[in-house]
């Protein structure tokens, strides 16, 4: 009995942080280049700026219903899920990537052209190197809120540990609620010191 | 031939014309001031000079070529800049901001490392004190300092400085101006130097442009302009 509580906790958390950490890295390699994308053209910051923010007003549980009857990309599972959760953490990473990048001080940005810096040298030696701690500022609140919105994922067959909770919301039973929330809590709180240490390490500029 | 020359040039930012008709040559070895009020396009006229920048009407010849025509790359790296903020990579220490444009080019470590030495002693900072500070360590005019040094980095014939003292109190800058007749003297490159102020124009300059609204309205050498008897001059003068 003992055991098969504490097997399920193990096994629940696991596909929890597989959800999230799969989820975070897709949105990392999307948000970053985007957020370039937008720090470099203002034309494309209208519509992937306006685009995300709608995405953000959207409620959750909302999100995951909308998915499911949209062919390839939908259904009950994982990859809805999954495609949910990027959906999600990607404003915030875009964002402060392009804030990151565009509050670099501009004589700084001016003289590494006028030393002769290529594009891509001044983005990966100037820009995204100053930007780097508002960057991972931006992934550190994309993170702990995605800890979080995964527990609906069972609601939609996507497991994780709001299984628990959906369990022990359909069954009163405050010990199920309790076993999915507190390491879905425990998950976001180490999330958040760990990116926070990284935040400070970068230096600020 | 003039190392650098404008010739007929004009540029238009947003309809407006910062500079009309505007022609100057600046030879090999000299120090050119570009003396001007704000606004008068002396800025405007360096970021010509290395591509920053493109002529509307006309053309800027940089050794005989035009810098439409120039690698815009390789004429960047070919003159050095050096601006009123300096702009120090915050994230580098003083020996990786100084040695930037060399190793941007490729030259290996241990040349970058003696010519970052060389260049530290002779702007007056010990490069064993100063090699591994951060900007954010320095004062204003160390920090101006190691700009001029990131600038002769590479061994530009060419220098452009854009109001380089301007922010210093009086005392760092006339040290500063100083040091750059002294390093003038040394290395024996050739500047265009813009300045509002007609003191450190007289001190530094070979020969004065003056700019009055884009154009040039005279060039000449210090000691003539103090005759000088226009009116944008005599206001200049004035300030004496």
């Amino acid at each position: 009995m003992r055991s098969d509580l504490t097997n399920d906790i193990i096994r629940l958390t696991g596909e929890h942080l597989s959800l999230v950490g799969i989820s975070m890295a897709l949105a990392i390699l999307l948000g970053v280049p985007l957020g370039i994308v937008v720090a470099r053209h203002p034309a494309s910051r209208r519509w992937l700026l306006g685009l995300s923010s709608i995405v953000q007003t959207i409620p959750s549980l909302a999100l995951f219903g909308f998915l499911i009857p949209i062919p390839f990309i939908g259904g009950i599972g994982t990859r809805t899920v999954i495609i949910a959760l990027v959906l999600y953490a990607l404003l915030p990473i875009l964002r402060n990537t392009f804030v990151g990048i565009l509050s670099v001080d501009p004589a700084v940005c001016d003289s590494a052209i006028a030393m002769g810096m290529t594009d891509g040298q001044l983005l990966r030696q100037v820009q995204l190197p100053l930007a780097a701690r508002t960057i991972i500022a931006g992934i550190r609140v994309a993170t702990v809120t995605t800890i979080g919105t995964a527990t609906i994922a069972a609601a939609i067959g996507g497991g994780g540990l709001g299984v628990f909770i959906f369990r022990g919301v359909a069954s009163v039973d405050t010990a199920q609620i309790l076993a999915g929330a507190i390491p879905a809590a425990a998950i976001a709180l180490l999330a958040d010191g760990g990116l926070g240490w990284l935040e400070r390490r970068l230096s600020p500029a | 031939m003039p190392l650098v020359e404008f010739r007929n040039v004009s540029y238009d930012i947003a309809g407006k014309r910062i500079l009309s008709d505007f022609n100057l040559s600046v030879e090999a070895g000299e120090t050119l001031v570009l003396l001007g009020r704000s606004g008068s396009g002396k800025s405007t006229a360096l970021k010509l000079t290395n591509g920053m920048l493109f002529p509307t009407e006309g053309q800027v010849l940089v050794e005989g070529q035009s810098t439409r025509e120039w690698d815009p790359i390789k004429l960047k790296r070919h003159i050095g800049y050096v601006i009123q903020d300096v702009g120090l990579f915050p994230h580098f220490n003083v020996a990786r901001n100084i040695g930037l444009v060399p190793r941007l080019e490729g030259w290996i470590e241990a040349d970058i490392e003696r010519r970052v030495n060389h260049l530290l002693d002779k702007v007056g900072m010990p490069a064993s004190e100063f090699r591994t500070r951060q900007p954010r360590e320095l004062s204003g005019g160390q920090r101006q300092r190691v700009g001029v040094a990131r600038a002769l980095a590479a061994d530009p014939p060419l220098l452009l400085f854009d109001e380089p003292f301007g922010a210093l109190d009086p005392v760092t800058r006339l040290e500063l101006q100083k040091q750059f007749l002294e390093l003038h003297r040394d290395f024996k490159k050739t500047s265009i130097f813009v300045t509002h102020d007609v003191r450190e124009a007289i001190r530094l300059g070979s020969r004065i442009a003056l700019l009055v609204r884009g154009t040039v309205e005279i060039v000449s050498n210090p000691a003539e302009f103090q005759l000088a008897h226009g009116g944008e001059a005599r206001a200049f003068l004035a300030c004496l």
